[in-house]
C-alpha cells in the first residue's frame, strides 16, 4: 500500500509526520513512501535525505492526497490555505489517515471523514496500556513539552537556574514548582533538576511521589485525603475541599519559588484554573510562569493562549506549540510512534494494513472505521495503577531458607545431643582415634572461617586448588606402596597416579586463572 | 627421615595449606596463597618420601612424572569455559584414589588391629570407600552431563527415592558383614558389593540432578572428595590428611550453602533432584502473555552509547556462545567512550561457583567492575541500562512479585528496575526452571535476538 505524507498546513506547524530514517523502515514493512516536497524542511529532513532513503517526493499536493491509501500527519486536518478547500476532502475515497484527530473536539470534523467512508485512526486516542507505550504520541509530545517548557522558562528568566559561588558574588539557585508530575511533568523536573534548580513537584495522584523523588525533587504533599487516580492514568477531578487545600499550598509556594510550570489537564474539560491573579502578583518581578495547559485554557488564570504576556512583572508563557519548537526530536519520536502502530497494523509485514478491532491498542485507537465511527472505544482493561492492588514486592518475596530462625531451646538441645554423642563416642573410641577426632573437628572448624572470607569472586580458583589440596590423599598410596603384598602395591601406584594429577592439574590450573584476574 | 621431622613437616604442610585458602579472601593475595598451596604439598610428599615407612622410589618416580605430567598437559591446554569439566574430573580422581586406598589398606597384610580398634579401623575403611566411590561416579556423571555427553535434564527414575533408601540399606546391612568378617577374604565381598553399590548410587544421584543445578552438585562433590581424604586420614592415621580433608571438605560444604541459599532451595531439594515436578502444575506459565520489542544490534549500539551508567548480566549462555571476550571489548569500547560499564554477577551464574568471574577474568575484565549481586542490586534504579547476556532465572522479576512461583524467594538481580534493560536471547524458550519470565514482557525490556557472540559482534561493530 502506499503511504503519503502531506506538509503541515497548521501556522507554525514545524514537524512532520515520518522522518527519513522511519521511512526507511517503513519501505521494509513493504510499505511505498511518498512524501510531498519541503514537509521535512522545517524539521531540518531535506527533500533529499528522504530520496536517499528510498521515498518519492512529490510537489503537488492534490496528487499526494489522491494517490495515497493511507495518509499520515501530525496536525488533525483542516481548511487548505493554499487550495482552499478542507483537507478531508484531498483524502481519497475510502483511504485511511493516522494523525492527532481529537475526536471529542471535532465533530464536525469526524463527521467529514464518515462523509469520506475513511477508517481513521487517531493517535490521542492511543489506549494507556503498557503494551501500546511505544506509540503513544502523547506521551512522547508531552515529554518533549515538558523538556521545551523548562528551555522556555530559562529563556524569559533574568538568572542562572544552578547556584554559583562566584568571585563575583554569590548566586542562589532558582526554585521551580511543577504543577502535574505526568510525562511532561516529570520530563520538566528533570531538565530542570539537571540545570541545577531546586525543584519541587505536586501531583493530586499520590502514586508518582516515588517516581517524582527518583529523580531528586522533592514532593509536596497536601494533608488533605483525596484519592486523585481516574481511569486509564489520567487524573480526575477533585473535591472541593481538596481544591481548597490545594490552592492553599499554591498561594503559599507562589510567594517563594522563581519559575510556576503547570501540566495539569483532566481528559475532556477545561485545564483546572490552578494559579489564580493575586498569586501571580504575589510572586517576585521576573518570576515565570510556563502554562502547558494552555491550549485547553490554561491552569493560570491570566494565561493567553500562544502569547508571552507580562502581568504583574511575571512573565506568563502561554505556547500551545512547545512540542513543534523542537521539531527535528518531536518529529523523530511522533514518527518512531506512527511506524510502532503501523507495524502492529502489518502483522505479515506485506505493505498491507488489518485494522483488528480484537487488539485493544489498535481498538482504541481507531476511531471511524471506514465511515462507522468506533468512538469512544470501551475503557481500557488496565490501568496504570494497577500495581497498587498486587502486595508491595518486598512482602512477596517467598520464605527464605536460612529466614526460618531456630528457637534457642532447639539450638540448646542440640549442642546437649552433640556433647553427649561426643561423649559417648569417647567412652567407646581408643584414645588414638579421639586424638585424631579432635585435628578434624578442629580442622573442619578451621575451614568454616577461612572459607567465609574467601571473596565469591574466587569461588572457582578455590574449588580448584582445594581440589590440588585434596590430592594430597596421594601420602595415604605412598605410605603403602612399600606394602609387601602384590596387590596392594598395585592399587597404591594407580592411586599415586591419579592423585599426582590431580594435585598437578589443580594447581598448575589454579595459577593459570589467577593470573587472569587483574584490575 | 626420622619420624618426628616428618610429623614437623605435616605441621608445617597443614598450616601452608590454611594460608593457601585464607590467601584466596582477595584478588591480591589469591596468587601467594597458590604458591603456598604448592609449598605445603611439596614439603608433604618430600617428607612422606623420605620417611622411614616409605620405600620402592623405583615405582614411585615413574608413577608421580607420569601422573604430574598428564595433569599439566590437562591444565595448561583447559579452555576457562570447561573449567567446570576439569574441576568434576578432578574430584572423580579423588573419589577413585580413596576408594583403590581404602581397598589396599584393607588388603595390606602388615598392619594389625585388635578389639575396638579393629572395628573402628574397619568402618573408618568402609566409609571411605564408601563416600570415595559415591564422589567417583558422582563426578564422571557430572562430567559427562557438563561435557554434554550426557543428557543435562534430570533422569527421573519411577521410585527414585525408594531405591536410594533400599541402596542405603544394603549398605548398612553390608557394613555389619563386613566389620565382623573373621578373615581379610570373607570380608572382601561385602566390600566390593557395596563399593558397586555406591557407585551406582553416585551415578544415579547425580543423574536425578539438571544442568542449572550444577553449582551445588560440583560444591557437593568437592565436599565429598574432602570428606574421603578425611575418612583416609583416619585409616591410615595420618593427621594431614584429616586436616587437609576437612578443610576441603567444610569448604564444599559452605559452597553448597552458598549456592543453595542463591537459589532459594534446600540442599536436600536440590540432592533429591528434579525442579518443581512435584507441585505438578507449579511451572505452568503464569498466562501473562505480552509483547516483547524486539532491538536491532544498532538500536542497542546507541542505547548503550547514550548511556552513562550500564550494567552487564552475565549468565551460562555467555559460557555456552564463549562470548566472554567479545563482552569484553565492548566494555572497554564503552569505558573509553565515558560510559560506566560494570557487571553483576548471581552466585548461581554458570554451571560453578565463581564461573562467571573466572571468564570475564580471562577476558581481562578488570575484576573491580565486576560485582557481587548484593554489592550491585541497589545500584539498578540508578543505571540506565542493563545488558543480561544468557541468563534468565536469575534476572526473574516474578522470583519477587509472584509467590505462587517455583522460584518464589530466590534471589535475583533486579535488572528490570533500570532505565532500559536489553536482553540477549537465543529465543522465547524458558529458563532451566521452566517459568515463563514477565522481564521480557517489561515496557522497558528490549529483546536482542539471535547468538550471544554474533550479537555483541553487532553491538560492537555498530559502536564503530
Amino acid at each position: 500500500m502506499k503511504i503519503g505524507v502531506p506538509k503541515e498546513i497548521h501556522d507554525a506547524e514545524h514537524r512532520v509526520a515520518t522522518t527519513p530514517d522511519v521511512a526507511k523502515q517503513l519501505i521494509k514493512l513493504g510499505f511505498s513512501v511518498t512524501v510531498e516536497s519541503g514537509a521535512g524542511a522545517a524539521a531540518k529532513f531535506s527533500d533529499d535525505a528522504y530520496r536517499e532513503a528510498g521515498a518519492e517526493i512529490i510537489a503537488d499536493t492534490r496528487e499526494l492526497w489522491a494517490q495515497s491509501d493511507i495518509v499520515l500527519k501530525v496536525r488533525a486536518p483542516e481548511d487548505h490555505p493554499a487550495l482552499g478547500i478542507p483537507e478531508t476532502e484531498l483524502l481519497r475515497e475510502g483511504g485511511t489517515l493516522i494523525s492527532f484527530i481529537w475526536p471529542a473536539q471535532n465533530p464536525a470534523l469526524m463527521d467529514s471523514l464518515v462523509a469520506r467512508q475513511a477508517t481513521v485512526l487517531a493517535m490521542d486516542s492511543v489506549p494507556r496500556i503498557s503494551r501500546a507505550q511505544k506509540m503513544d504520541a502523547l506521551s512522547s509530545m508531552a515529554n518533549i513539552a515538558g523538556y521545551r517548557a523548562v528551555v522556555e522558562a530559562a529563556h524569559h528568566f533574568g538568572r542562572f537556574f544552578t547556584g554559583q559561588i562566584t568571585a563575583a558574588g554569590k548566586v542562589p539557585p532558582a526554585k521551580v514548582l511543577i504543577i502535574g508530575a505526568g510525562v511532561a511533568g516529570l520530563a520538566a523536573i528533570g531538565a530542570a533538576g539537571s540545570m541545577g534548580a531546586i525543584v519541587r513537584a505536586f501531583d493530586t495522584r499520590p502514586e508518582v511521589k516515588e517516581q517524582v523523588e527518583s529523580m531528586d525533587a522533592e514532593f509536596l504533599e497536601l494533608k488533605y485525603e483525596e484519592e486523585g487516580g481516574g481511569e486509564g492514568g489520567y487524573a480526575k477531578e477533585m473535591s472541593k475541599e481538596f481544591i481548597e487545600a490545594e490552592m492553599a499550598l499554591f498561594r503559599e509556594q507562589a510567594k517563594d519559588v522563581d519559575i510556576i510550570i503547570t501540566t495539569a489537564l483532566i481528559p475532556g474539560k477545561p485545564a483546572p484554573k490552578l494559579i489564580l491573579a493575586d498569586m501571580v502578583e504575589s510572586m517576585r518581578d521576573g518570576s515565570v510562569i510556563v502554562d502547558l495547559a494552555a491550549e485547553q485554557g490554561g491552569n493560570c488564570e491570566l494565561t493567553e493562549p500562544g502569547q508571552v504576556v507580562t502581568q504583574h512583572g511575571v512573565t506568563i508563557i502561554g505556547h500551545t506549540d512547545l512540542p513543534s519548537r523542537l521539531p527535528t526530536q518531536s518529529s523523530q519520536l511522533y514518527a518512531t510512534n506512527l511506524r510502532h502502530l503501523l507495524t502492529d497494523l502489518t502483522p505479515e509485514k506485506d505493505g498491507n494494513i488489518n485494522v483488528n478491532m480484537e487488539d485493544e491498542a489498535i481498538r482504541g485507537a481507531t476511531v471511524i472505521k471506514e465511515g462507522e465511527v468506533t468512538w469512544p472505544p470501551p475503557p481500557p482493561k488496565l490501568s496504570m495503577q494497577a500495581p497498587k492492588a498486587t502486595p508491595a514486592p518486598q512482602a512477596a518475596t517467598g520464605p527464605l531458607v536460612e529466614g526460618k530462625k531456630s528457637s534457642p531451646w532447639v539450638n540448646l538441645a542440640f549442642m546437649a545431643t552433640g556433647i553427649i554423642a561426643m561423649l559417648a563416642l569417647g567412652s567407646v573410641a581408643p584414645a588414638a582415634f579421639m586424638s585424631h577426632f579432635i585435628v578434624f573437628v578442629l580442622a573442619i572448624f578451621i575451614g568454616y572461617q577461612v572459607i567465609w572470607a574467601v571473596t565469591p569472586a574466587l569461588h572457582t580458583p578455590l574449588m580448584s586448588v582445594t581440589n590440588a589440596i585434596s590430592g594430597i590423599i596421594v601420602i595415604g598410596a605412598l605410605l603403602q606402596i612399600s606394602a609387601p603384598r602384590g596387590i596392594v602395591v598395585f592399587l597404591a601406584a594407580v592411586s599415586v597416579l591419579i592423585a599426582t594429577v590431580n594435585v598437578a592439574g589443580g594447581f598448575l590450573v589454579t595459577q593459570r586463572m589467577l593470573k587472569m584476574f587483574r584490575k | 627421615m626420622p619420624a618426628g621431622v616428618v610429623t614437623a613437616s605435616y605441621i608445617v604442610a597443614s598450616i601452608l595449606f590454611i594460608l593457601s585458602l585464607g590467601g584466596l579472601s582477595h584478588q591480591e593475595s589469591a596468587r601467594r596463597g597458590n604458591v603456598y598451596g604448592i609449598i605445603g604439598m611439596a614439603i608433604a610428599i618430600l617428607a612422606t618420601i623420605t620417611s622411614d615407612q616409605v620405600s620402592g622410589l623405583g615405582l614411585i618416580v615413574p608413577m608421580m612424572i607420569v601422573g604430574a605430567t598428564a595433569g599439566f598437559i590437562v591444565a595448561a591446554r583447559v579452555q576457562m569455559t570447561a573449567m567446570p569439566q576439569l574441576v568434576a574430573m578432578l574430584h572423580s580422581f579423588v573419589g577413585l584414589a580413596a576408594v583403590l586406598v581404602g581397598f589396599a589398606n584393607y588388603m595390606d597384610p602388615s598392619l594389625h588391629f585388635e578389639g575396638t580398634e579393629k572395628t573402628i579401623h574397619e568402618i573408618e575403611i568402609y566409609l571411605g570407600v564408601f563416600i570415595g566411590a559415591i564422589t567417583f561416579t558422582g563426578s564422571v556423571i557430572a562430567f559427562g552431563k557438563l561435557q554434554a555427553v550426557i543428557k543435562s535434564a534430570p533422569l527421573m527414575l519411577p521410585a527414585r527415592h525408594w531405591l536410594n533408601l533400599a541402596a542405603g540399606l544394603a549398605c548398612i546391612w553390608l557394613g555389619t558383614a563386613f566389620v565382623g568378617a573373621e578373615s581379610i577374604g570373607a570380608g572382601l565381598l561385602p566390600l566390593i558389593i557395596m563399593t558397586l553399590i555406591a557407585f551406582a548410587f553416585g551415578v544415579h544421584m547425580v543423574m536425578a540432578i539438571g544442568g542449572a543445578d550444577m553449582p551445588v552438585v560440583i560444591s557437593m562433590l568437592n565436599s565429598y572428595s574432602g570428606w574421603a581424604a578425611a575418612a583416609t586420614g583416619f585409616m591410615l592415621s595420618n593427621d594431614l590428611l584429616i586436616v587437609t580433608g576437612a578443610l576441603v571438605g567444610s569448604s564444599g560444604a559452605i559452597l553448597s550453602y552458598i549456592m543453595c541459599r542463591a537459589m532459594n532451595r534446600r540442599f536436600l531439594a536440590v540432592i533429591m533432584g528434579g525442579f518443581g515436578t512435584e507441585g505438578g502444575t507449579a511451572v505452568a506459565t503464569t498466562g501473562e502473555a505480552g509483547e516483547v520489542t524486539a532491538v536491532s544490534a544498532e538500536e542497542t549500539a546507541e542505547l548503550l552509547s547514550n548511556a552513562k551508567e550500564v550494567v552487564i548480566v552475565p549468565g551460562y549462555g555467555m559460557a555456552v556462545a564463549h562470548a566472554q571476550h567479545v563482552v569484553s571489548e565492548l566494555t572497554q569500547k564503552l569505558r573509553s567512550a565515558g560510559v560506566t560499564v560494570r557487571y553483576g554477577i548471581h552466585p548461581v551464574a554458570g554451571r560453578m561457583p565463581g564461573h562467571m568471574n573466572v571468564l570475564l577474568a580471562e577476558a581481562k575484565v578488570p575484576y573491580d567492575i565486576v560485582l557481587e549481586m548484593d554489592e550491585i542490586n541497589d545500584d539498578f534504579p540508578k543505571t540506565d541500562v542493563t545488558m543480561v547476556v544468557g541468563a534468565n532465572d536469575i534476572v526473574n522479576p516474578s522470583a519477587q512479585e509472584d509467590p505462587n512461583s517455583p522460584i518464589a524467594g530466590m534471589p535475583v538481580l533486579e535488572v528490570w528496575k533500570a532505565g532500559n534493560a536489553v536482553v540477549l536471547k537465543r529465543s522465547m524458550a524458558t529458563g532451566y526452571a521452566g517459568v515463563d519470565n514477565p522481564l521480557f514482557y517489561r515496557e522497558n525490556t528490549r529483546m536482542l535476538f539471535g547468538d550471544a557472540k554474533d550479537s555483541i559482534e553487532a553491538v560492537v561493530k555498530a559502536l564503530g
